[in-house]
C-alpha cells in the first residue's frame, strides 16, 4: 500500500512539473506587452521600460521559469501585474468565495440528483422515471448562466428576495453572505444534478441485474432495503467518478456564473486577469486549478477503497 | 375566506412594510452605491493609465492645482489662484492654506514640488509623462506659493494639471498609494473589496464645502444584462456608463429610474494605415470617408443617435468646428474616386478589431459599407493586449476601429511614429504654432485650423464620440451626465 501511494505521488509531481512547463510556455509565446497594457495609448517609452523592470520582465524566459517555479514551492506567487499586491493575497481573497460556493453547489447536486436517480431506478419504465428523465435533459440543455438570468429576473428583479449579484463580504455576517451565494449555486447546481440523476439511474439499474441483488430479495429481504443497502452502495463507484471528473467542469461553470453574478471569486479573476494580461495571475490560477483537479482525482480514487472494502484487499 | 393569493399577496405587503422602506431611508439619507463596468486594477492614477483608477479616485480622494468641472472648464483646486508671467514661462499657483491629507499633514508647496518631480523621475510609470516635461524648475518659494518655470510657453499646461496623473500626493504616503490612496478630497479611503466593491467615506476635515454623501460605494459589474438587472432590482442607485445600450428603452420606461445620454472625449474611428499602400493615397482614403454612412454604423451599435464627428475633435471642447458634411454619402463618387487612384474594382485588406461592441459590431457593419466600392475588407478580432502589440505599437494593420477616449488628444496627429502615421509637415507645424500659443480665441481658431486639415485628408474615417450612457435612481442628483475628462465626482451628489 506504501509503495502504491509512493508511485502515486510520484507520478503526481512529473504530472505537476510537466504541467507548469506548459503553461509558462504557452504564454510566453502569447503576443502581448503586460507594461504596454498598463500604461496605455500616450505613454512614453521611458515609463515603460521603468514598468517592465518593476515586474521583472527584463530577464530571460528560463531565469523567470525557475523563480516563478522556486517561489510556487516556497508559497510565494510573485506580485499580480495589474493589481500590485501579492497573488498569494488575491488567491486568498477569492478562495473564501469560490469555495463555498463550489461546495454549496455539489451539496446541493447530490442532495438534487441522487435521490432523483434513485427514484427513477426504482420506477423504472413507470411515470416518475419519465419524469426524472425529462428534468436530466433539460437540466442539461439549459445552458447555465441563462438559468442563472432566469432565477435573477425572478427572484431579484421580480420578487426582490435576493441580490441580483455582487458579495458583501463574510464581515458582514453570514445571512447575507450565504443569500448572494443562494442563486449562484442552484445555477451551477442544476446541471450537476440533471448529470448525477443519470448516471445514479443508470448505475443502479445495472446493479440490479446481479445476482447478490436477487439473493438478497430471495432472502426475504424487503425492497426498499435491498435498494438502499445493496444496489445504492454498489452503484456509488462511478457516481463519485462522475463527481470527482465534475469538479472541473465546476471550475468552468464558476468562470461564467461569477461573472452573470459579478462575484469576486476565482473564476472572476481568470476572466479579469486574462483580459488586463496579468499574465502572473494567470499562470499561478491555472496552476492552481491544474493542481486541485489532480489532487482531486487522486483523492477520488482513495475514496473508492473506502466506499467499497473489495477494492481495499485487491491492493 | 382567505385565499392563497390573498396569502401570498399579504405576503409581498409585509416583506415591503418592514425591510425595504428601512433600507431605502438609511440610503435616502447619506449613502450611495454606484456601479461602474471596469474595476480599477490599482488606485494610484500616476502608477497606470487605466481610465478607471481616475474615474474613482479622482477629485474624489485625490486633486490636483486644479480640477475640471463638469462642462469641462478649468476651475482652482489646490491652488486657489494662479498668474502667468506675459512671456508665457512662468506660472505662480496660490496655494490653499486649508488643505489637509488624510493623514491630518497640512498640504503646502513641498507636495507640489514633491508629486511633479517624482512624475519624471527615471523610475517613475506615469502614463501621461508630456504634462510634466515642458517644466524647467518647480520653487517652492514659500509654503503657500509655488512658482514653475516652463521650457517654453505651454498653451495646455495648467489643462494638463486637471488629468489624473498630476494630481499632489504626500511624501510619506506616495508608495502605498496603489492600494491605500491618502490625498486632500472630499473622500477618504474606507475599504476595498478587491472584484467587488469599493467604499470611501466623507471627509470631515475637507478645505471646500462638506459632501452631502457620508458613504459611497462603487460597485463592479462587467456583465451587461448584470447590469441592468442590479439596477432594476434596486442593489446599484447609479451606473455611470451602462454597458448595455439595447436595454435603454425598457430603463427609460422605468418611472423609478432616471436615464441620460452624454457626450464624452471618445473620438470613434476607423483609423487607416496612411503609410501603407494603397491608404497612402489620399483619394482611396476619401473613397472610404464617402461611403461611411455614420448613422447606420451608430444604429447597428447602439439602436440610436450619437453625436458624430467629421474629425478628430470632440464637441465637448469650445474649439470643436462641425465637419460631419465634409464628405456625405456619395457611392458613385467613391468608386470613380477609387477608379482614379487605380483601383476600379476595389481591392482586398484587413480589417483588424479589438475587443469592445463598438469596434467588433461596428467593423461588421463597415466591412459592409465597403464592400459597396470594392473593397473587401477581412475581419480579424484581436484581443486588446494583441491589438496594442500588432496594431498600436507594431503598426501591422490596414485598417481598425477603436475610440481614443483621452481629451484633446488631437496632438497625436503630429507624431509621426503614431500607429496611423499621418507624416504631414504642415499639420505639425501648426500644432507647434498651437502649443505656444497662449490666447484662447488664437488657439482655439488654430484648432479649427487643424480640424479642417484632418478631415480634408481623411486621414481616418472618422465615425461618432462615444456615448456616456447615465442611469441613475429618479431622485439622486449632481451626477456627472457628459464626461469632458472620464470622472465620478461625488462631492455634489446628493438624494433629493
Amino acid at each position: 500500500m506504501t509503495a502504491y501511494l509512493l508511485r502515486r505521488l510520484l507520478a503526481l509531481a512529473a504530472t505537476l512539473l510537466g504541467a507548469a512547463l506548459v503553461i509558462f510556455l504557452v504564454l510566453e509565446i502569447l503576443p502581448g506587452d503586460p507594461a504596454a497594457v498598463t500604461l496605455g495609448l500616450n505613454a512614453a517609452p521611458e515609463a515603460l521600460a521603468a514598468l517592465r523592470t518593476e515586474m521583472g520582465l527584463d530577464r530571460p524566459a528560463p531565469v523567470r521559469f525557475l523563480t516563478w517555479i522556486g517561489g510556487l514551492l516556497t508559497g510565494d506567487l510573485g506580485l499580480s501585474y495589474t493589481y500590485r499586491v501579492p497573488v498569494t493575497q488575491l488567491i486568498g481573497e477569492r478562495m473564501m468565495v469560490t469555495l463555498p460556493l463550489a461546495a454549496m453547489a455539489i451539496l446541493l447536486a447530490m442532495a438534487i440528483g441522487i435521490p432523483l436517480g434513485a427514484v427513477a431506478a426504482a420506477h423504472h419504465n413507470r411515470p416518475g422515471d419519465a419524469a426524472v428523465m425529462v428534468f436530466a435533459q433539460a437540466g442539461l440543455a439549459i445552458p447555465n448562466f441563462w438559468f442563472g438570468l432566469l432565477l435573477v429576473l425572478v427572484f431579484s428583479v421580480g420578487t426582490g428576495w435576493l441580490p441580483a449579484g455582487g458579495f458583501p463580504g463574510w464581515s458582514t455576517g453570514l445571512v447575507p453572505a450565504f443569500k448572494a451565494l443562494l442563486l449562484p449555486a442552484i445555477a451551477l447546481a442544476l446541471p450537476q444534478a440533471a448529470i448525477l440523476a443519470r448516471v445514479t439511474r443508470a448505475a443502479m439499474l445495472e446493479t440490479m441485474q446481479e445476482d447478490y441483488v436477487r439473493t438478497a430479495r430471495a432472502k426475504g429481504v424487503s425492497r426498499r432495503r435491498t435498494m438502499l443497502r445493496h444496489v445504492l452502495r454498489n452503484a456509488l463507484i462511478p457516481v463519485v467518478t462522475i463527481l470527482g471528473l465534475q469538479f472541473s467542469v465546476l471550475i468552468a461553470g464558476a468562470i461564467i456564473i461569477e461573472n452573470v453574478f459579478t462575484l469576486p471569486g476565482l473564476g472572476r479573476l481568470v476572466f479579469q486577469s486574462i483580459a488586463q494580461h496579468d499574465l502572473i495571475v494567470v499562470k499561478d490560477l491555472v496552476m492552481l486549478f491544474c493542481t486541485l483537479v489532480v489532487l482531486i482525482n487522486f483523492l477520488v480514487e482513495l475514496l473508492y477503497g473506502v466506499i467499497d472494502p473489495r477494492l481495499r484487499q485487491a491492493d | 375566506m382567505t385565499t392563497r393569493r390573498d396569502l401570498l399577496a399579504g405576503v409581498g405587503v409585509a416583506a415591503l412594510a418592514t425591510p425595504f422602506p428601512l433600507r431605502a431611508f438609511a440610503q435616502a439619507k447619506d449613502s450611495v452605491v454606484i456601479g461602474m463596468t471596469l474595476e480599477p486594477p490599482t488606485l494610484d492614477p500616476t502608477s497606470g493609465a487605466a481610465q478607471a483608477i481616475r474615474e474613482v479616485v479622482l477629485q474624489n480622494i485625490f486633486e490636483g492645482l486644479v480640477a475640471m468641472d463638469r462642462t469641462g472648464k478649468i476651475v482652482p483646486a489646490l491652488a486657489e489662484s494662479w498668474t502667468v508671467s506675459p512671456d508665457g514661462l512662468t506660472y505662480t499657483f496660490k496655494l490653499r492654506g486649508n488643505a489637509r491629507f488624510h493623514d491630518g499633514t497640512p498640504f503646502s508647496a513641498r507636495d507640489v514640488k514633491f508629486s511633479f518631480e517624482r512624475a519624471v523621475a527615471p523610475d517613475s510609470t506615469n502614463a501621461q509623462r508630456w504634462i510634466f516635461t515642458p517644466i524647467a524648475a518647480i520653487e517652492a518659494q514659500d509654503p503657500l506659493t509655488v512658482v514653475i518655470k516652463l521650457k517654453q510657453p505651454t498653451a495646455n499646461f495648467v489643462y494638463g494639471l486637471a488629468w489624473g496623473d498630476a494630481i499632489i500626493v504626500s511624501p510619506a504616503t506616495a508608495a502605498d498609494n496603489k492600494t491605500k490612496p491618502v490625498g486632500t478630497g472630499p473622500f477618504k479611503f474606507a475599504r476595498w473589496n478587491r472584484g467587488d466593491r469599493l467604499e470611501f467615506e466623507r471627509n470631515a476635515e475637507y478645505w471646500g464645502p462638506k459632501p452631502a454623501l457620508a458613504k459611497a460605494v462603487f460597485r463592479f459589474i462587467g456583465d451587461p444584462q448584470a447590469q441592468v438587472a442590479a439596477l432594476r432590482a434596486g442593489d446599484i442607485d447609479a451606473f455611470t456608463n451602462l454597458s448595455a445600450p439595447e436595454a435603454i428603452p425598457q430603463l427609460k420606461a422605468d418611472p423609478k429610474l432616471k436615464v441620460t445620454l452624454g457626450k464624452t472625449e471618445g473620438e470613434t474611428i476607423l483609423a487607416i494605415n496612411n503609410a501603407k499602400a494603397p491608404f497612402s493615397d489620399v483619394r482611396v482614403r476619401q473613397a472610404i470617408a464617402l461611403v461611411l454612412d455614420r448613422k447606420t454604423i451608430a444604429l447597428g451599435v447602439y439602436g440610436f443617435d450619437l453625436d458624430y464627428i467629421g474629425s478628430h475633435f470632440s464637441p465637448l471642447h469650445p474649439a470643436y468646428v462641425d465637419l460631419t458634411g465634409t464628405y456625405p454619402v456619395d457611392i458613385a463618387k467613391a468608386k470613380s474616386l477609387l477608379a482614379a487612384a487605380g483601383f476600379p474594382n476595389g481591392f482586398s485588406c484587413t480589417l483588424r478589431l479589438p475587443p469592445p461592441a463598438y469596434a467588433r459590431r461596428g467593423g461588421e457593419i463597415i466591412a459592409a459599407l465597403l464592400a459597396q466600392i470594392g473593397i473587401n475588407a477581412s475581419i480579424e478580432p484581436l484581443e486588446f493586449p494583441q491589438w496594442l502589440e500588432r496594431v498600436f505599437r507594431g503598426k501591422d494593420f490596414d485598417l481598425t476601429v477603436i475610440a481614443h477616449t483621452e481629451p484633446l488628444d488631437i496632438g497625436n496627429y503630429a507624431r509621426d511614429d503614431y500607429y496611423f502615421q499621418y507624416k504631414n509637415p504642415e499639420f505639425k507645424a501648426l500644432m507647434a504654432r498651437i502649443d505656444v500659443t497662449i490666447d484662447e480665441t488664437e488657439r482655439n481658431k488654430l484648432y479649427g485650423e487643424a480640424q479642417r486639415m484632418l478631415a480634408r485628408d481623411a486621414v481616418n474615417g472618422f465615425l461618432f464620440i462615444l456615448p456616456k450612457l447615465t442611469v441613475t435612481k429618479a431622485d439622486l442628483e449632481g451626477m456627472w451626465t457628459d464626461w469632458p475628462l472620464p470622472l465620478t465626482p461625488l462631492a455634489e451628489v446628493r438624494w433629493r
